[in-house]
């Protein structure tokens, strides 16, 4: 190893060396960011204003900043001027309350078009900021594959072009950290960015964060997904951003009051010391305890969404996945998550693609990988999740998009809108894992019907209709994405909030921003359409903040104080909020309230709804959700939850189904549905400050002090 | 190598916590002691580390480890001050206090165990 190492490491082209003072964090800010253009190779120190953490705060809200100034409304992903940047935020680093070192990423996306952003652990974004910088912003593009180094202990960036190394991550990340960390014990203080062969295929590109694992003696990788920011970063011929720091410690996040963050920690871990057995497991199955539970209340998504269990489920369950995690008590993902949900399966030996025959680890499954490229795809081998897992981290692609996509074209394969000559001999029926397989490897080499697919599915519409002459509004009701972007892993169709959820967010269908549908059609706590609005009002807004400050969601609602359902509102978590609120005020010494909070995130949000309409989205057109996650699409499936259909006709739409056809019930059904769904656009956009076609009015900006002369310019034109 | 407790005979005059913190901290403070001693419903009780060794499994930088004798170590250059280990010690006898960034914890130097005045507590090989 050390020879190879050696031998890669002289290949190495130094193109620029940046030394820089270093400077302890204050507070959980160095005040400055680390600019990079890689068209020329300039690299600056550029200062962070107050007016910056004031309004924006820090990680995604920082990454909107300076995005939204780097682009113009014409910028498309792959022109130079495009940015790709990371932050953490003000929280982030702190090594005493879990699930406090996450990474943001934002950068403008192949796949929608508009800004994106995508939340993710590993070491990255905290020992970059201990490195002395809150961001790291690159723009333009090499000319050939670099490396950029950020050595955190002598104040040092560099640029160098690096031919040699592999792209695909699994092999990179060891590479790196080996050539970059003195010692074995120095491993830890590595954290490599990187992606994957797949990305330079294909739009649906991810990024993997490094970080060492001590106990497992490898590097381990955690993935910010969404929106093909991979893509965004094999564009600019980055093989890997590297960063180093040692020393990390209890206070190097310099809080303003270290006590009380080690109070909240400490009940913190204790909390789910005592608990997580009785409750989601999470520290001994991760977040794979899910699928039971989604299939159990009919929300798997299976078969391109169109069903939501199986009876085969159980195979892909937690209780399966028992027997391939090798848990240890540390499976954090940064520093003090003792919720530890980062499983990995330590040895899989693989049967297809390039490295066949290699024993290798696999980090995960998560739910979302489970339900995407298993469920969804009809198929049920935790074999199959486990290979498709690999390939798509080290070729660098995102395993929702994968699934979802993948899950599509099967549909179109199975209803003859694409064939076998389309596909190149590739037999995509649901359940078909040789041909899903093969699928992915095509992304991986470049070639065949993967070129097709790994467009994501919006394009791939556009290509059968156009190409093979299907029909469109079918492919618009079965493709399941929104603004561009693939669904993720949750049956919307039978809770209407949960169809907002996903519609009404800022970057497309994605989690992160709400999840209501147990408390929407399990709960039943949301009956009026004001009360759909409040919760999708508070919980985007809420969640949002967690990718302000480098946090991460889980700690706050997969554990819960033992007396959590005792209090006036047990979906928000009263206690962990009132912890953020404590752990915001304790780092930053700026006193915010529950309701500040919420004020923090409003404003970034806010300026991301505009940043779409710059972008040229942003409007009630583009909420447009595909039917399939708002109701049954074809006769099947409507048969196949006939009662709950036919009961809902008879009691809510009053129309009596005795004696009509599926057919007819299908389109009464889903007249009703597609007119509820408007009707929670206006109760969302009206709680949000939003005029009827979803623009921030000019009140709202100005009340949340974002009334910038370029923010309002860009909204004028549409009010 | 282990610290015992007999709280039947502890008068809960507090001098172990004084000596404790005095040999580790220089300065004598409750707070900043490895044992502690409390009183429970009618009777005390000593909370100190039985080295039952639960925490070296929780800590993510491996600084927690059994030293050669048995005694449950921290090793505070790789410590990065979690608290992982506080809030999953099943006795809650990990301490920490907001002057120092690692934790502490009893490792059997018996200093208490000789100047107790009633024998409550008693290092044991
Ligand atoms: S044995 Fe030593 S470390 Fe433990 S309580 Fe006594 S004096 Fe403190
Ligand atoms: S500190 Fe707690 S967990 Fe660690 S050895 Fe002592 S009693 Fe056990
Ligand atoms: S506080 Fe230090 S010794 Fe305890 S678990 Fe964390 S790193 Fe390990």
């Amino acid at each position: 190893m050390k020879e190879s190492i050696e031998k890669l490491k002289k290949a190495h082209k130094l193109l620029k060396t940046f030394e820089y003072e270093l400077k302890e964090v204050n507070r959980g800010y160095t005040d400055r960011t680390l600019y990079i253009n890689l068209s020329d190779n300039t690299i600056k120190s550029k200062p962070v204003t107050q007016e910056m953490k004031d309004k924006f705060i820090g990680g995604r809200g920082f990454g909107l900043w300076y995005l939204w100034n780097a682009v113009t409304g014409n910028t498309k992903w792959n022109n130079p001027e495009n940015e790709i940047i990371i932050s953490t935020g003000p929280i982030g680093g702190t090594t005493q309350y879990p699930g406090a070192g996450k990474s943001l990423v934002v950068s403008l996306s192949p796949t929608t078009g508009t800004v994106v952003d995508s939340n993710v652990g590993g070491y990255f974004g905290p020992l970059l900021k201990f490195a002395g910088w809150d961001a790291i912003e690159i723009q333009g593009k090499a000319e050939k594959d670099v490396i950029v180094f950020i050595d955190g202990n002598n104040g040092k960036v560099t640029i160098e072009e690096a031919p040699e190394e592999a792209v695909d991550t699994h092999i990179l990340i060891e590479q790196l950290t080996e050539m970059y960390a003195d010692s074995e014990e120095d491993k830890r203080n590595i954290s490599v960015v990187s992606s994957g062969r797949a990305a330079e295929h294909t739009l649906i590109g991810m990024l993997n964060f490094s970080f060492y694992d001590p106990r497992r003696k490898f590097v381990r990788i955690k993935q910010a997904g969404r929106g093909g920011i991979g893509t965004v970063f094999r564009d600019k011929k980055i093989k890997a951003l590297v960063v180093k720091y040692a020393g990390v410690k209890g206070d190097t996040n310099k809080p303003a009051d270290k006590d009380t963050i080690n109070k909240l920690g400490i009940k913190m871990h204790k909390e789910i010391h005592d608990l997580d057995d009785m409750q989601n497991s999470m520290r001994k199955t991760g977040t794979s305890y899910l699928v039971k539970i989604m299939n159990d209340y009919d929300l798997l998504p299976t078969h391109n969404f169109k069903f939501g269990s199986h009876p085969e489920a159980e195979k892909i369950s937690s209780a399966e996945w028992k027997k391939w995690f090798t848990v240890t008590k540390t499976d954090g993902c940064w520093y003090g998550c003792t919720l530890a949900c980062a499983k990995t399966v330590d040895v899989y030996e693989l049967k297809t693609g390039p490295y066949k025959g290699q024993k290798v680890c696999v980090d995960g499954p998560e739910y979302e990988t489970i339900a995407g490229v298993g469920s969804n795809c009809g198929i049920f081998d935790p074999e199959y999740i486990l290979e498709c897992n690999f390939y798509c981290d080290t070729y660098g692609i995102d395993t929702i998009s994968f699934g979802t996509l993948t899950a599509f074209v099967m549909e179109c394969y199975e209803n003859g809108i694409i064939n076998k000559e389309i596909t190149g001999g590739l037999e995509l029926n649901f359940g078909n894992k040789e041909a899903a397989m093969e699928l992915l490897h095509q992304m991986g080499r470049g070639e065949g019907f993967g070129l097709i697919a790994g467009q994501g599915v919006r394009r791939m519409k556009k290509i059968f209709a156009e190409e093979y002459g299907a029909d469109p509004d079918f492919l618009q009701d079965i493709g399941m994405e929104a603004k561009g972007m693939e669904y993720s892993e949750y049956l919307p169709k039978e809770s209407l909030a949960q169809q907002g959820g996903y519609g009404l967010t800022n970057k497309g269908p994605q989690h992160d921003e709400a999840w209501l549908i147990f408390m929407d059609m399990v709960n039943n706590q949301l009956p009026t359409f004001e009360d759909k609005a409040e919760a999708l009002h508070y919980f985007p807004m809420f969640r949002t903040w967690f990718g302000l400050n480098g946090l991460c969601k889980l700690p706050w609602n997969d554990i819960v104080p033992e007396d959590n359902a005792r209090t006036d509102e047990p979906a928000k978590v009263p206690e962990h909020v009132q912890n953020y609120v404590d752990l915001f005020s304790a780092v930053t010494g700026k006193k915010i309230t529950k309701e500040e909070l919420i004020l923090q995130s409003e404003r970034v949000y806010n300026f991301q709804r505009v940043f779409n309409l710059k972008m040229g989205f942003g409007t009630r057109e583009h909420d447009r959700i595909p039917y399939r996650s708002a109701g049954p699409v074809t006769v099947e499936e409507y048969e196949s939850r006939a009662d709950r259909y036919d009961k809902q006709l008879k009691e809510l739409v009053g129309f009596d189904p005795e004696g009509k056809s599926t057919e007819e019930k299908v389109k009464v059904l889903r007249k009703y549905r597609e007119e509820q769904y408007q009707k929670l656009c206006d109760a969302v956009y009206k709680r949000r400050g939003w005029n009827e076609n979803g623009i921030p009015t000019l009140e709202t900006l100005k009340r949340l002090g974002i009334d910038y002369p370029d923010v309002v310019e860009v909204v004028k034109k549409h009010l | 190598m282990i610290l015992k407790t007999k709280p039947e005979l502890c008068t809960q005059c507090g001098q172990c916590e004084k000596v404790c913190s005095r040999v580790w901290f220089k300065e004598e403070n409750p707070e900043k002691s490895a044992i502690r001693v409390n009183s429970k419903g009618d009777g005390v009780l000593i909370n100190v580390c039985n080295q039952c060794g639960e925490c070296i499994e929780v800590c993510p930088t491996e600084a927690i480890y059994r030293a050669k004798n048995g005694v449950v170590r921290i090793d505070k250059e790789k410590c990065v001050g979690c608290y992982s280990c506080v809030g999953f010690c099943p006795t809650m006898s990990m301490f920490f206090h907001k002057d120092v960034q690692e934790p502490f914890k009893c490792v059997a130097c018996g200093m208490c165990a000789k100047e107790c005045p009633t024998g409550a507590i008693y290092l044991e090989k």
